[in-house]
């Protein structure tokens, strides 16, 4: 096995640069050392300049995303051994503004985030539950899926609608508001429904499922939008025939 | 809040139409494009098909299929447009275009069966 792999590094200040470059970098090639170790190599070693986010190593911060050789991944979790014989190119998260280098602006998830309410709501003046709330592995199980999500935002880099139109929810919103729905001790679906089958909700998804692959906890963002679609779709033709009622 | 979107009904016969096609077209392909073609299976005579067609159980299903997969088409075609082309703020004339033309088709449709 060769001992030194090479990384490209996108390279970027909006302020200095016209457009993003790309500096190499000869890592030594540690076996089971990351992506992510490489960059923390790079910054500590060779050029303390480079810029990226990252914190717990293990796959559940979703901070470190990057796209690495073209795919969205988590770069604590990418075996630099996967891309012999290199070079890895690094590049930031597509579809959101870069900060510098590595570093996205993710201000408009975090709106799209705030907007879904992704918390438990319940109803004005239900009463307050004089013991905690009793929930069977079967109604946990019924969210469990979409609640492992990290807001890593890998998905919403790997969705072309989200490119073309940033006004589109996007994937990890919506797999983050059905997941309070599917709780047995939420009451604020309705609510979630106004957001989400709003035109800029759920309906410019056009299910290429890039989302759900990409997705490094295994949740089915894709899926969530589709099941949005059908409640959407139910509650618009109750609505019509019987305007007003049924609720 | 903005208003909950209709695009629920451009949705769900879009859905609907999938269905169908992907259902029965290949049905459909498979007697009258292959089997019946290579002689796999005999052919209907002339007069059996008639009596087929002329049964309004099959011409409501004609018509379901036909009218729900041209509005697939339509709902298929306006995002295709919308998207590839990078026409999003055409959306409406996009869509007056696609439905539209789908509804002529299911005139057309009516007309042929009626």
């Amino acid at each position: 096995m060769a001992d030194k792999i090479t990384l490209e590094v996108a390279r970027y200040s909006p302020e200095q640069d016209g457009e993003p470059r790309f500096d190499r970098y000869e890592v030594p090639l540690i076996e089971n050392w990351m992506v992510l170790d490489a960059l923390n190599y790079i910054k500590d070693q060779l050029d303390g300049t480079v810029t990226f986010r990252w914190s717990c190593r293990m796959g559940i911060c979703g901070s470190c995303g990057m796209v690495v050789n073209g795919h969205e991944r988590l770069t604590c979790e990418t075996l630099l051994a996967d891309y012999l014989p290199g070079p890895i190119r690094v590049e930031p998260l597509r579809h959101f503004p870069v900060m510098r280098d590595l570093v996205v602006d993710l201000s408009d998830f975090m709106e799209k985030l705030e907007r879904v309410k992704p918390w438990i709501i319940r109803q004005p003046g239900a009463p307050e539950p004089s013991r905690e709330f009793i929930q069977t592995p079967e109604q946990l199980a019924e969210y469990k899926q979409y609640s492992l999500c990290i807001n890593c935002v890998l998905c919403y880099s790997a969705c072309p609608v989200y490119g073309l139109d940033p006004h589109f929810i996007g994937p990890a919103a919506s797999a983050l508001s059905l997941r309070y729905n599917l709780d047995s001790r939420d009451q604020g679906a309705e609510q979630r429904l106004d957001v989400m089958a709003q035109h800029d909700g759920v309906w410019d998804c056009t299910v290429i499922g890039e989302c759900s692959v990409v997705c490094p906890k295994h949740v089915d963002p894709s899926l969530a939008i589709q099941e949005y679609k059908i409640s959407a779709t139910k509650a618009w033709f109750k609505n019509l025939l019987m305007p007003g009622g049924g609720k | 809040m903005a208003r909950r979107s209709a695009e629920s009904l451009p949705w769900s016969l879009f859905g609907a139409g999938g269905f169908m096609v992907a259902f029965f077209f290949p049905i459909h392909i498979l007697l009258f494009g292959i089997l019946i073609p290579l002689g796999l299976i005999a052919a209907p005579t002339h007069t059996g098909m008639l009596a087929l067609v002329n049964h309004p159980l099959t011409r409501l299903y004609l018509f379901g299929f036909c009218a729900l997969g041209l509005l697939h088409a339509a709902h298929r075609l306006r995002f295709t447009l919308s998207d590839m082309l990078r026409l999003k703020h055409l959306d409406t004339l996009l869509g007056v275009l696609a439905y539209g033309a789908a509804l002529v088709g299911v005139a057309v449709t009516i007309d042929l069966l009626i």
